[in-house]
């Protein structure tokens, strides 16, 4: 095993949801360098939020970006250099609201880069206040009467902005989560993991989730009708069970790929030629 | 009409009729006859319709700038001819579509010839250009040379269209050839991306904005050439964090954009800032506030430009004069960047943007990449590691050290921080860069001075209104101060610009004299002003007007 720590003093709340998150990312990144994948290849990229501390945490690459912009970030750096493995670790909040037109354009166009959203519903660094996925009626500090908004389903945006991997993990359920990281990285495209976490301080969903997550079998990959139907059983509010696992993967052109296709590495620009036009 | 050798033509036309490119062509016929040359574009926001029009000085002295008094005027449509009569020289001549227009000059039956030749609409413009070419004596070889160059598609159409206009048309008179070598003509633009590419450019990002999107057009249509990346993304936001994740993986990274989306830009800066990731952003002035007057130009962003970005923190701001300005300095600031690690940003306007100068070929000679500091592989390795100058070397994901940049502040190593004394020495290594980069702006170039250097009178202006201003404090016996670097401030070299001076006039195109409160705070006296903010750049005999009255 690799020693990803780095020492620096936890801070999240004891019994965070984040502590499942980041013992199974250890473990999936353990995984990905066992199976040959430099470490120094690697690069985390963290938004604004309490998942965000993450890269403080882990003694790998890291860029540490601002509120909403991790994943645009992230493409630039796929960009620079499509040989790293890049993985994106934001909160509801930042991927749903302040950033939602970064993730639907980086699933749109397919940016081979590993979004993992850390979903406990509501924003936590700020005190509590509703995100774009906080079930109606959620009270908090600027909705004391509760939201009055229903919540979207992140998934069903994904599908719809053509993301090629699709999943939902649960940061209680370690290994299950680090299967699909693991997956994730592996995927060539976009991909995009959902992982519902309890915020024991500010919404404490434990209880709740541990009663309606279970396992989902999905044998047909590439069916957008069978991701859909999995996608709905959970509305994001109070009703229906919660299924995990893959619901989508299917293979597409990779954008930083195809975008870096005419570099050639060396060659002289002949400026000449250019000015001749110029003429 | 007398032959003074310094002319003024002015195309015009509805929006699609090509003005602009017929406008190219007659600046490139100009320049082949040895002439310097300069175009200003004048268009509005609009796809069809409207008025558009280019003015080409044709000159045999080098001159940046337009004149009220037009020699020849080219009317695609009436509109043309009902805007721009009252300024036209009175042995000017009017070479007009006779399809659509009456009146006095040269009509050349355009959408006849076209209409009878099975050709397009927008081939009217070939043959009024071709119908000028005769009237003023052009041979027919070298109007086809340039034809063929500017017009790939369909060009065998055209050079037919063109052949009946030129055989229809009379000869009026015999343009005389100058000794002059034709150079490159290009608009600050192109001249901007080339610079960058001189200098190691790999990636360019941009959301599209008038005036900064014929760089996104320039570099996207010439990405093999300049074996770069080329990217269009969802807003000015994506494009300035994404360009900072490719410079943190370590290709060099520009983006181009004008106020509004500068604006979205900002908080990105600020990123750069803290992260120490280096970043060129071109900024496009436009006319403001809000959407303002989109396709028009203006010099009222210099503070928000300065000032760009929240925290404490120095970005580098040059501001070039033209186009052979624009090349050197984007490929200085590129370099500068990656020196320093630090946001540096080109601040252009629409005129120089949009505009095309004879370009110096050698000014791409003064340009290459230069290295930055990098690790040395020895030791153990801490992105943010302090040092006597304040920069810390780069390595980047990949190498075989941890690299990690944050946007937080951070101890040397990149992990968050938020005790006193950690935040006190992050602080002041920055500090202690933010020295070093005013060494940069310490040199000769900073600052340039023209005209009369004896004059105790100086005029003082900034960006494209240089060339206006150049031809006329020339004219007048004025000394003529054009400062580039305007942050890090070059006090020194400002010093040596204004000895002698005793009235400073500043002239800019803004309402409230942006550039003057600049030199207040750094305790430079503005005595006298000429703003204007009409949008339009100074005209020279509206400039040398109010020079003498004030």
């Amino acid at each position: 095993m690799e020693n990803l720590e780095t020492n620096f003093l936890n801070t999240w709340c004891p019994g965070c949801g984040n502590f499942g998150i980041l013992q199974a990312v250890k473990l999936a990144v353990n995984d990905l360098i066992a199976k040959g994948t430099p470490k120094e290849k690697i690069v985390i990229v963290s938004d604004i939020g309490c998942n965000s501390k993450i890269v403080d945490y882990l003694n790998i690459n890291s860029f540490y970006s601002l509120h909403g912009r991790s994943i645009a970030t992230a493409m630039g750096i796929k960009m620079a250099n499509p040989d790293l493995k890049i993985l994106v670790f934001l909160g509801d909040g930042a991927a749903l609201d302040e950033g939602i037109s970064h993730l639907i354009h980086a699933a749109k166009r397919n940016s081979d880069i590993n979004v993992i959203m850390h979903n406990n519903r509501l924003f936590a660094l700020t005190t509590g206040q509703f995100t774009a996925v906080s079930p109606k009626g959620l009270k908090g500090k600027s909705t004391p009467e509760g939201s009055i908004e229903e919540p979207i389903n992140p998934l069903e945006l994904m599908l719809a902005s053509n993301a090629s991997f699709i999943s939902r993990g649960y940061s209680a359920k370690v290994e299950h989560l680090k299967n699909l990281i693991i997956e994730a990285v592996e995927h060539k495209g976009f991909s995009f993991v959902e992982v519902m976490q309890p915020c024991v301080t500010f919404f404490n969903t434990g209880q709740f989730y541990n009663e309606k997550v279970y396992e989902a079998v999905n044998a047909e990959l590439e069916s957008r009708e069978k991701a859909i139907s999995l996608i709905k059983e959970w509305n994001y509010n109070g009703e229906g069970k919660i299924p995990l696992g893959v619901f989508y993967k299917k293979d597409r052109v990779l954008f930083e790929e195809e975008s870096n296709k005419h570099i050639l590495k060396d060659k002289k620009v002949d400026f000449e030629k250019c000015l001749k036009f110029h003429l | 009409m007398e032959n003074k050798k310094d002319y003024s033509i002015v195309i015009g036309g509805a929006a699609g009729q090509g003005s602009r490119k017929a406008g190219l062509i007659i600046a490139k016929l100009f320049n082949n006859l040895g002439y310097n040359v300069f175009i200003y574009e004048d268009y509005q926001s609009l796809i069809k319709g409207g008025h558009n029009f280019s003015v080409i000085r044709v000159s045999e002295k080098k001159e940046a700038s337009i004149k009220e008094k037009i020699d020849f005027l080219l009317a695609l449509d009436s509109n043309t001819i009902e805007k721009h009569k009252s300024s036209m020289n009175k042995n000017g001549l009017v070479v007009f579509n006779s399809d659509k227009i009456k009146n006095g000059g040269i009509g050349v039956a355009a959408d006849k010839i076209v209409k009878e030749l099975g050709g397009i609409s927008i081939m009217s413009n070939t043959a009024l250009i071709a119908g000028f070419g005769k009237a003023i004596g052009i041979e027919w070889s070298a109007l086809e040379n340039a034809l063929r160059k500017e017009l790939g598609k369909g060009i065998e159409k055209n050079l037919e269209i063109a052949k009946r206009a030129y055989e229809e048309t009379k000869n009026v008179l015999k343009m005389e050839k100058l000794k002059g070598e034709p150079d490159p003509l290009l608009t600050g633009n192109e001249a901007i991306a080339l610079g960058a590419v001189k200098a190691g450019l790999d990636i360019y990002y941009a959301y599209p904005m008038t005036p900064a999107t014929s760089i996104l057009h320039y570099l996207a249509e010439h990405e093999k050439d300049f074996n770069i990346i080329v990217t269009q993304l969802e807003n000015e936001i994506a494009v300035i964090n994404s360009a900072i994740g490719s410079a943190y993986a370590g290709k060099r990274s520009m983006v181009g954009t004008s106020g509004g989306g500068f604006a979205l830009m900002t908080e990105g800066i600020s990123l750069a800032a803290q992260s120490e990731t280096p970043t060129l952003i071109v900024n496009s002035q436009r006319s403001g506030p809000a959407t303002g007057v989109p396709t028009y130009s203006s010099q009222a962003d210099l503070l928000f430009t300065l000032n760009s970005g929240h925290g404490d923190f120095v970005r580098f701001v040059v501001a070039p004069g033209d186009a052979n300005e624009a090349c050197y300095w984007s490929g200085k600031l590129l370099n500068l960047a990656w020196k320093y690690q630090t946001p540096a940003i080109l601040l252009v306007d629409k005129e120089l943007s949009e505009s095309t100068f004879e370009f110096d070929k050698k000014i791409l000679d003064e340009i290459r990449k230069e290295n930055p500091v990098l690790w040395n592989k020895k030791g153990e390795y801490g992105r943010y590691a302090d040092s006597k100058n304040g920069i810390s070397p780069l390595a980047f994901p990949g190498d075989e050290v941890v690299v990690k940049a944050t946007s937080y502040e951070h101890d040397e190593d990149g992990l968050s921080v938020e005790d006193e004394e950690a935040i006190i020495l992050m602080q002041e290594k920055r500090l202690r860069k933010f020295k070093e980069m005013e060494k940069e702006a310490d040199i000769p170039g900073a600052v340039k001075v023209y005209g009369n250097k004896n004059s105790k009178t100086a005029v003082i202006a900034w960006g494209s209104t240089k060339g206006p201003v150049l031809e006329v404090a020339e004219k007048l016996g004025l000394k003529f101060i054009q400062p580039l670097f305007i942050q890090p401030f070059p006090q020194k070299q400002f010093e040596k610009a204004m000895k002698g001076v005793t009235k400073l006039i500043s002239i800019e195109c803004s309402a409230t004299g942006q550039m003057e409160k600049v030199l207040k705070a750094n305790g430079i006296k503005v005595d006298k002003r000429i703003l204007k903010y009409d949008m339009r750049p100074f005209i020279v005999e509206e400039l040398e007007k109010k020079l003498k009255t004030i």
